[in-house]
């Protein structure tokens, strides 16, 4: 992205050889620092305190030994939560890096995922009766190639008539948010057939629901869910770098002319790493109703926000696998501490901190694309040590 | 040729027709009429583009679809309230008033786009002046005063962008994104912590201009008669903005550091100056045009309340090829689809579903339509996306 600058381009490689990790470390507490300094701005309060009641909202003191047995158990429901969004936001930051390597922006994560729970609360919440292992496959399965065919959309415009994904993808978001919120509001087909009023679906069927490993399942317990994302993020590293499809992808990504030159068909590889991308972003929806949320509001659908902190996790996670995780637990317990539930409001108004998360995510995405802000600070750093 | 051009032309007018049918005085109740016309207009186009005409061939094939829904959709709505959704004026002045926001923001994404840089970023921006145009009205009681806040403030995020992507040569993409997330983190922020769970207070907002010399004459007078200001700001700058680009040495040099940066540095333009005059301008234009939405339009500000906007109006931008009319006459359209749609909104209901939740969907339905169809034929300039550096 710093282009053609040998000296700085040299430079970054080092860095990623020496230590790759040390780029986005600093990104992310550049971040953070920013935001603190918003936070000292405008309610006067330390910076510190906040975060460690995000920190503790997120339940990420569950590693601390040194808390007590009641504190632990706390921590543990909260810790549930937070590896609960973290499964949905591997999945859909994959959905943002998948389409990276193909050198598309994939900003439609979120509407890929709107319509993957769509169509994983509908069939999880008909069909009642099925075989339960056949009936959550089938609801995985039908929402992960929903998900596909939404971004293949703007993959098939991208390739036959070059319209941009980043406009398609964002006209897609929209649609899918306003087409899920009739289906699920007043007089919808997907409206529950209970609460009269209520713009809310009907519960997925118990033997929808996805098994909990860690918790109580009526709490919102960790499902198998994670499973899920982490064979995802196996199969995204072993696609891209080991297999024929992923070396076109990733050919096209470098250069389209090149692709061309070297007998890859080069509007397949953009259809279908779209295709791809939407299938993450699809599962993510299908593993958060099945796994926690069990209905779909058309408050969750307007509100939601994973498929766009899925760009921040991809941009920090430097689209690799590992990086990926990481950056997804970082923002899942961004997400989950900064939540009404999980925050304490004496430490910190949650509907503040929620904004705060949005900020810190645009602020990494800022630094992310500057290496060479990042880098310059390094080097000062190092000067100074020296 | 000749026949190709016939063609395309009776497709472009059988689309329209498609619409007009369903509409009042005619106000054909059966989808299938306008279905059955629309399909002629496509049908009409794609003989054209078979015979070469691929740039006429493809707007029928749009006007088809954009006719064909627009008369679906009106069939849907009941027929006593077509007569009161369907003032022709009453829409019309609807559409010039959802236009004005995309009108500031496609003149501005105009600009800098023409100068190298893509600005993802607009509706960051835009948003940015929904916020701070509200605020500097509330704090200092003046509309005009709040407005020129908002501006300024559309103008800094813009010009941290300009430093990312211009000096720093950062992905503009990536760039114009942080940009939205931290307008979206940053006045949802501020929103929460200065106006609560209150909202945005009754402020002053821009009047509107009543032309009363127009109230006499029947349909121009229920038009433009009682207009907002920033609407005749945003409808006056499409021409001057013309003039600049193509008639005077400041647009000549914008366009030649959009097309070939190395030759206009060559004869002396500064590359950097330029694009630099050009993205914070467009960030202006963009706040302004977000501005009218909160101290103009709706009076209050929300969350995310610019809702796709500044993507809207790139779209129409990239829709009229990167000229300033086309893009004036893509807002337009857009302006009208918005402004159909919220109005047959109003009236609807039919069957179980809500089908007004389902009008707001059609803007960004038909931006997609729109895009896809056209824009094969639209042609970028050259150096647009690629960050310059001096040798």
């Amino acid at each position: 992205m710093t282009g053609e600058d040998p000296t700085i381009l040299g430079r970054y490689r080092l860095l990623q050889k020496a230590g790759g990790l040390a780029a986005p470390l600093l990104t992310a507490a550049m971040a953070f620092l920013v935001g603190g300094l918003v936070i000292i701005a405008t309610t006067h309060k330390a910076p510190w305190g906040v975060y460690r009641g995000i920190f503790n909202g997120a339940g990420l003191n569950w590693v601390l030994p040194w808390i007590s047995a009641a504190d632990r158990t706390n921590a543990g429901y909260n810790l549930q939560q937070t590896l609960l969004v973290t499964t949905a936001l591997i999945l859909t930051g994959l959905a943002v890096s998948f389409a990276f390597r193909c050198g598309l922006f994939n900003i439609g994560g979120q509407g890929q995922y709107i319509v993957g729970s769509v169509f994983a609360v509908w069939i999880g919440s008909s069909l009642a009766g099925l075989q339960p292992a056949a009936h959550i496959v089938l609801a995985v399965v039908v929402a992960t190639v929903a998900g596909a065919v939404w971004a293949g959309i703007a993959g098939l415009l991208r390739a036959t008539v070059g319209a941009h994904e980043v406009i398609t993808t964002i006209m897609l978001n929209w649609t899918a948010v306003w087409v899920a919120s009739a289906l699920l509001g007043q007089g919808g087909p997907l409206q529950g057939k209970g609460g009269a009023d209520n713009p809310i679906s009907s519960a997925v069927a118990e033997g929808a629901k996805l098994p909990v490993i860690w918790g109580d399942p009526l709490l919102q317990g960790l499902s198998i869910g994670i499973f899920f994302a982490l064979v995802a993020l196996v199969v995204y590293s072993l696609v891209t770098n080991r297999t024929t499809l992923g070396f076109g992808i990733r050919a096209v990504g470098k250069s389209n002319e090149a692709a061309r030159y070297s007998g890859i068909d080069v509007a397949r590889s953009t259809v279908i790493a779209m295709a791809i991308s939407g299938a993450f972003a699809g599962l993510a929806g299908a593993l958060d109703i099945l796994g926690w949320q069990f209905r779909l509001s058309v408050g969750d659908v307007q509100a939601s926000q994973i498929g766009f902190i899925g760009i921040a996790v991809a941009l920090l996670g430097r689209n690799s696998a590992v990086g990926v995780g990481l950056a997804a637990l970082l923002f899942g317990a961004l997400v989950t501490g900064t939540s009404t539930r999980n925050l304490d409001p004496s430490v910190f108004r949650p509907d503040l901190a929620s904004n705060l998360t949005i900020l810190i995510q645009g602020l990494v995405v800022l630094f992310v694309g500057a290496d060479v802000v990042v880098l310059v600070v390094l080097g000062r750093l190092r000067r100074r040590r020296a | 040729m000749k026949r190709s051009r016939a063609f395309a032309g009776s497709g472009i007018a059988l689309g329209a027709l498609a619409a007009w049918v369903a509409l009042p005085p005619f106000a054909v109740r059966s989808p299938f009429v306008p279905i059955l016309i629309a399909v002629g207009a496509a049908g009409a186009g794609i003989v054209a583009l078979r015979a070469g005409d691929r740039r006429r061939g493809r707007l029928a094939v749009a006007a088809g679809v954009f006719g064909g829904s627009l008369g679906i959709l009106a069939t849907f709505s009941s027929l006593e309230h077509l007569d009161a959704v369907l003032g022709w004026s009453a829409l019309l002045a609807a559409m010039l008033r959802y236009a004005t926001p995309l009108l500031f923001a496609a003149i501005g994404g105009l600009l800098s786009e023409r100068s190298g840089v893509v600005n993802i970023g607009l509706e960051g921006m835009m948003l940015t002046g929904a916020f701070f145009g509200i605020l500097g009205a509330d704090k200092t009681g003046s509309w005009a005063l709040g407005l020129l806040i908002g501006i300024v403030a559309g103008g800094a995020l813009a010009l941290l962008f300009a430093f990312w992507s211009i000096h720093l040569r950062v992905d503009q993409i990536i760039g114009g994104m942080a940009m939205n997330f931290i307008a979206l983190g940053l006045t949802g922020y501020l929103f929460v912590d200065i106006y609560g769970d209150q909202g945005t207070p009754d402020i002053a907002s821009i009047p509107d201009v009543h032309l009363s010399f127009l109230d006499p004459i029947p349909f121009v007078g229920d038009v433009f008669g009682q207009l907002n200001l920033l609407t005749w700001v945003a409808l006056g700058l499409v021409p001057v903005i013309a003039v600049v680009l193509y008639r005077t040495p400041v647009g000549l040099r914008l366009r030649a550091v959009g097309e070939f940066p190395r030759a206009a540095e060559t004869v002396g333009i500064d590359v950097f100056v330029t694009r630099y005059a050009a993205v914070v301008a467009s960030g202006m234009l963009a706040a302004a045009g977000g501005a009218y939405l909160s101290i103009g339009f709706v009076d209050s500000f929300n969350q995310n309340m610019t809702a796709g906007r500044g993507f809207i109006a790139l779209a129409a931008l990239i829709f009229g090829n990167w000229r300033p009319f086309g893009a004036a006459g893509a807002c337009l359209l857009f302006g009208f689809s918005t402004a159909l749609a919220q109005r047959l909104a109003v009236y609807s209901q039919h069957g179980g579903i809500q089908i007004d939740v389902l009008f707001q969907a059609l803007p960004y339905v038909l931006t997609l339509v729109a895009v896809a169809g056209v824009i094969g034929r639209s042609i970028p300039p050259a150096a647009v996306g690629t960050p310059y550096r001096r040798q």
